[in-house]
């Protein structure tokens, strides 16, 4: 094999999103509060910083405020301030207003492009002189001899359909770094290697996800109201799923509306696209949208688990910051200032490491983390979302208690005790859902959506959803649950075809969009997500 | 030799792009930009040029907003040697393009201008030809094919029908067609090479060229959306219908 | 107003793009001038004069002239533009190549490829690929204009247009015509086919798409596409696929077999002038865009089709 080339820096970064920036920011920093040389550099495997970006997004500044405190004369692109929340109950046909939750209150907050942040985030970077490589994908862990991580490396660029190398071929390079963070946001592929080799679950719960969907609609000026915020609980979803929408007005004439389902869920017939396409049709919804149009669409999973499921967060050579170790704050439905905060304290953790001699291993990020804001926050509030395998009902009067009477400090935690994908039922066992056909106004298919989220992977490579065993889609997803990878994935990417008495499973991987929801909920485990070649996936403006 | 490629800043092909609610233009806020493909292609084929020993020194070129100068460094990730930025924050039209293009050549005298066909965003497929008439060059438009000697350039180009193979002089102006190459994947040491490569930045005053916009756009529309038509009741029907009312056959 | 349209020829016959351009500058209103340049093109010249519509057919003749370079015939319309209020060309490779060296020399912006008047100097053109259609109007003294073929009718005969020889000017010595190699294949090329029969995933099999698609494409003289579904299962190669990955097609005929029309295929073949579709689901997406539709089992239909055209 041709030796890969390669470069050294002090600090490599995997990942460009707000946790990956935040660190990256950070340490430029210190160093130059330090008056040392740094050399950060920062791979993104999206085609530019933004590209993969999708959040709702009510955005609480904190964290921003602790990293650059000037953002606002900066520029940062945060203009909508959030005004009236709304927290509704929707049955088939009704709905009644329930109390904001404390945790939803969104006052002093921001509804922004999570996108449109971090490409301002990244400029930011660029300025204190981080080297920032869009269009690569770390497709690769490398370590040194004594195992401790040593880097990353690019994927590829010019591996054909079958695997062989094509003309172009190009082979990847190689990142050395004196530490390596981990940003990859929720279910990171290369995070998934350090788990198993550092054993970093060890004393952490199992992982759980949701999957968020989003549209954004340029809407009549009428139906417009620009900075309120509505969320939603109940219908579409029968009160064993948890889930619920969102609903933000931003500026000129847009909203966005979104979709999140507990990737918990047991019937393997429930579909999240179509719950959320049909959501958009309730008589309290609709009108929003009537005479607009949608401009744009996405989906991501997102980490739930909270504060008990955190892996451990450091290891020889490296760190994970951000929703790759799980930071998101469920009830708030926000995970951005958490991710930055966590970025932040991992720079500050891994800048000390680097400017003493104590080993390779950032183990002060741990006692960082536990002393901060950020560890208040999501201790105050971790029992909530477990809570939620009782029943929307039984929960929310839970929820309640925990916050009012406990104050977020209950005596006990509540466990998570599977991981999402061994919660599905066999579809025997299961009732099958009928959704509306969509009607290309309010409600549309898969494929058009992913149409406007601008997605596209050069067609010959290989497709970058492995499948352990071929057989296992047909001989069990689709003989006992169903084929619910079809009904998961919100972009059309799993298509069981063929003629009925031999069916097999169509993997479209161009249409991919990086939910990772398929690597998590495949009920097997069977599917793995790995990076494609880089600048693949969704290209997605002012999401 | 020297060649200079000219290489536009255009809206990535995979973002699809709708007009603004009023009608004013396109909207392409935060909307992912990249060098336009036919502009890759004339790239890649100077970089092949040089590497095959027929140039010396490529000389990328690109007009435009300061984030332009991302473009240039992509071209000199691929290969080219450094890059000249005219900035400007006007809107150019190829014909202002055309005759910033010449001043540039004027002062750098190359051998070859290489650019793209078309760019992906006005389709307007101007500026070559144009710029081949204010120099008094000879123009290889549509290229599929380049062969280039010291005195001259054969050109394979791409017309309707098939293939036509012209001889012009040189110095000389060559648009590039889709099947003329496929560019290679620009490798990271590269583009971390080029960022170290000299870019020089001049002004529409530098050069000396008036840029008003001669054309007014008046308003920017989505197509009309195609209506379904008439289900036949059969293959008679439809072939009566192919030859009598539609008649395509 | 007096509008001059240079005529796309070769030496024998007027090609067909210039009908199409005329039927443009009836639109725009006005006499209507044609400039024949070439040699030994007396027979184009007199078709030209037959148009409707055409009052004056200038033929400039020489050796220069011959093989259409851009390089010589620009200064003949140059010379000649001085006394029109509008230059049209058809937007083909002829026109594409020739047009913006006339504009750069007298100083004007092109207007490419128009596909409506609005006004004398005011067009509708495509731009994105056809995605968004921009409305330009043009503040230069002389407009220059290309003409999309497609969006106008052909002209019909009834014209008897005087025919003035004008001197065609010296060779630049610039460039030199070294010969064409025109396409001879039994099977059109994809992306400028006049009729496109493309097939889906229904057609089950590599087998199949060949034993069902090819005979209706040869019998049509058709070029052969595919969906990318198709190309997915490997029924058909690569350089098939039409669509927003593929290729970008718009024939007079689209013929969509087993196709279901998924907006990314729509994206590939939407500006097709008729399209039909032969699906066995009456509520696939294709029959939203379809001008005639067919439901039905397609391994029936086709080879009925083909046997029904074979009359």
């Amino acid at each position: 094999m041709q030796q890969r080339e390669f470069m050294e820096y002090d600090v490599v970064i995997v990942g460009g999103g707000p946790s990956g920036l935040a660190t990256a920011i950070r340490l430029k920093q210190l160093a130059e509060q330090a008056g040392r040389e740094l050399s950060v550099c920062l791979l993104e495997k999206g085609s530019e910083i933004g590209a993969h970006i999708l959040s709702g997004a009510v955005f609480e500044p904190r964290a921003l405020n602790e990293l650059i405190p000037d953002w606002k004369e900066k520029g940062a692109p945060l203009n909508t301030p959030a005004s009236a929340d709304c927290f509704l109950h929707l049955t088939e046909t009704g709905s009644i207003q329930l109390p904001t939750p404390p945790q939803m209150k969104n006052h002093g907050n921001y509804i922004i492009s999570l996108g449109n942040l971090c490409r301002w985030l990244g400029e930011q970077a660029e300025a204190l002189g981080v080297e920032i490589y869009p269009g690569f994908a770390a497709a690769e862990v490398l370590y040194n001899e004594d195992g401790s991580v040593k880097g990353v490396a690019t994927g590829d660029m010019g591996i054909g359909k079958d695997g062989k190398k094509t003309d172009a071929w190009q082979p990847g390079m190689e990142l050395w770094a004196k530490q390596t963070i981990f940003a990859e946001g929720c279910r990171g592929s290369l995070t998934k290697v350090l788990f198993e080799r550092f054993d970093l679950r060890q004393n952490a719960d199992p992982q759980t996800y949701g999957i968020g969907i989003k549209e954004l609609w340029e809407v009549k000026p009428e139906n417009h109201q620009r900075g309120s915020i509505t969320h939603t609980a109940g219908w579409p979803l029968d009160t064993a799923t948890y889930g619920g929408s969102f609903l933000y007005h931003l500026e000129n004439n847009q909203v966005v509306v979104g979709f999140v389902v507990g990737l918990d869920y047991q019937n393997p017939y429930l579909s999240p696209f179509e719950e959320f396409q049909r959501f958009k049709t309730h008589p309290a919804i609709r009108q929003v949208f009537e005479g607009g149009r949608r401009i744009s669409y996405g989906a991501r999973a997102i980490s739930e688990g909270g504060i008990q499921s955190l892996p451990k967060l450091t290891f020889p050579g490296g760190v994970l910051v951000g929703d790759t170790a799980g930071f998101l704050n469920v009830p708030k439905i926000k995970g951005s200032h958490t991710a930055m905060k966590s970025g932040m304290l991992a720079a500050e953790a891994v800048f000390e490491l680097l400017s003493s001699d104590k080993g390779n291993e950032a183990v002060s990020y741990k006692d960082k983390f536990e002393k901060s804001w950020l560890h208040d926050e999501l201790r105050s509030v971790r029992n909530i979302r477990p809570s939620f395998r009782w029943g929307l009902w039984p929960a929310m009067i839970y929820s309640a208690i925990d916050t009012y009477l406990f104050r977020g400090r209950a005596p006990w935690t509540l466990r998570h005790k599977h991981a999402d994908h061994e919660c599905l039922q066999e579809a025997s066992l299961s009732c099958k859902i009928d959704y509306p056909k969509p009607d290309g106004v309010l409600t549309f298919d898969r494929l058009s959506s992913v149409f406007i989220s601008n997605t596209n992977h050069s067609e010959d490579q290989p497709a970058h959803l492995r499948l352990k065993d071929a057989s296992v889609p047909v001989e069990i997803n689709l003989k006992k649950f169903a084929g619910p990878e079809a009904r998961f994935c919100p972009a059309g990417v799993y298509e069981f075809v063929g003629e009925p008495d031999a069916p097999r499973l169509q993997i479209n991987a161009q249409n991919c969009v990086h939910c990772k929801t398929c690597d998590i909920k495949d009920p097997t485990q069977n599917i793995i997500w790995v990076t494609p070649e880089g600048g693949g996936g969704p290209n997605y403006p002012n999401m | 030799m020297k060649v200079i490629v000219a290489v536009k800043r255009v809206v990535d092909f995979n973002v699809k792009v709708r007009p603004k609610t009023d009608g004013s233009d396109v909207e392409l806020a935060n909307a992912k930009m990249s060098m336009n493909p036919f502009d890759e292609i004339a790239v890649e084929e100077a970089v092949r040029l040089k590497e095959a020993g027929k140039v010396t020194e490529i000389v990328a070129v690109s007009m435009g907003v300061k984030a332009c100068e991302e473009t240039l460094r992509t071209a000199l990730a691929m290969g080219a040697d450094r890059a000249v930025h005219v900035e400007t924050d006007a809107v150019l039209e190829p014909l202002a393009v055309a005759k910033l293009l010449k001043a540039v050549a004027e002062k750098e005298q190359p051998q070859l201008l290489i650019l793209g066909k078309q760019a992906i965003d006005d389709d307007a497929n101007q500026v070559g030809q144009m710029t081949a008439a204010l120099l008094g060059w000879a123009q290889g438009t549509f290229a599929s094919k380049v062969g280039l000697s010291s005195e001259n350039v054969q050109v394979m180009r791409e017309v309707d029908g098939g293939l036509e193979t012209v001889t012009l002089n040189l110095p000389a102006v060559v648009t590039t067609d889709l099947r003329l190459n496929e560019p290679r994947f620009v490798k990271l040491p590269n583009i971390m090479a080029a960022k170290k490569k000299p870019l020089d930045k001049l002004t529409t005053a530098d050069l000396g060229v008036d840029v008003t916009p001669r054309l007014t756009l008046v308003n920017v529309a989505e197509p009309a959306k195609r209506q379904a038509g008439v289900k036949v009741a059969n293959v008679a029907e439809l072939v009566a219908k192919l030859k009598s009312e539609a008649k395509v056959l | 107003m007096t509008i001059l349209v240079i005529a796309e020829h070769d030496n024998k016959e007027l090609k067909s793009g210039t009908l199409h351009t005329v039927t443009a500058a009836q639109k725009i209103g006005g006499d209507i001038h044609v400039l024949v340049a070439g040699n030994n093109c007396g027979a184009v010249a007199e078709a030209a004069a037959k148009l409707a519509g055409v009052s004056v057919v200038k033929v400039a003749e020489g050796a220069a002239l011959e093989h259409g370079l851009a390089e010589n015939i620009a200064p003949l319309v140059v010379k000649l533009a001085a006394g029109y209020s509008h230059v049209l060309a058809p937007a083909t490779t002829y026109g594409k190549n020739l047009l913006p060296r006339v504009a750069a020399l007298l100083d004007v912006m092109q207007i490419s490829e128009i596909s409506a008047v609005e006004a004398a100097d005011t067009f509708v053109r495509p731009i994105y690929a056809g995605n968004v259609l921009a409305t330009v109007k043009s503040n230069d003294p002389i407009k220059v204009i290309t003409v999309r073929t497609t969006a106008f009718d052909a002209v019909g005969p009834g014209g008897s247009a005087d025919i003035e020889k004008v001197d065609g000017g010296a060779d630049a010595g610039l460039s030199r015509f070294d010969g064409a190699e025109l396409t001879v294949s039994d099977r059109p090329e994809l992306a400028s086919a006049r009729i496109v029969v493309s097939g889906g995933r229904a057609l089950g099999s590599a087998e199949q798409f060949q034993a069902v698609i090819e005979p209706l494409a040869d019998k049509l003289g058709a070029a052969v596409g595919a969906s990318r579904a198709a190309v997915d299962a490997g029924y058909a190669p690569n350089d098939y696929q039409v669509g927003q990955t593929g290729k970008v097609v718009a024939p007079q005929l689209y013929v969509a077999v087993g196709i279901s029309g998924a907006i990314q295929h729509l994206a590939g073949m939407k500006d097709s002038k008729v399209i039909v579709a032969i699906n066995k689901d009456e509520e696939a997406p294709i029959f939203q865009v379809a001008d005639y539709g067919l439901v039905g089992d397609l391994f029936s239909v086709v080879p009925e089709l083909i046997q029904a055209l074979g009359d």
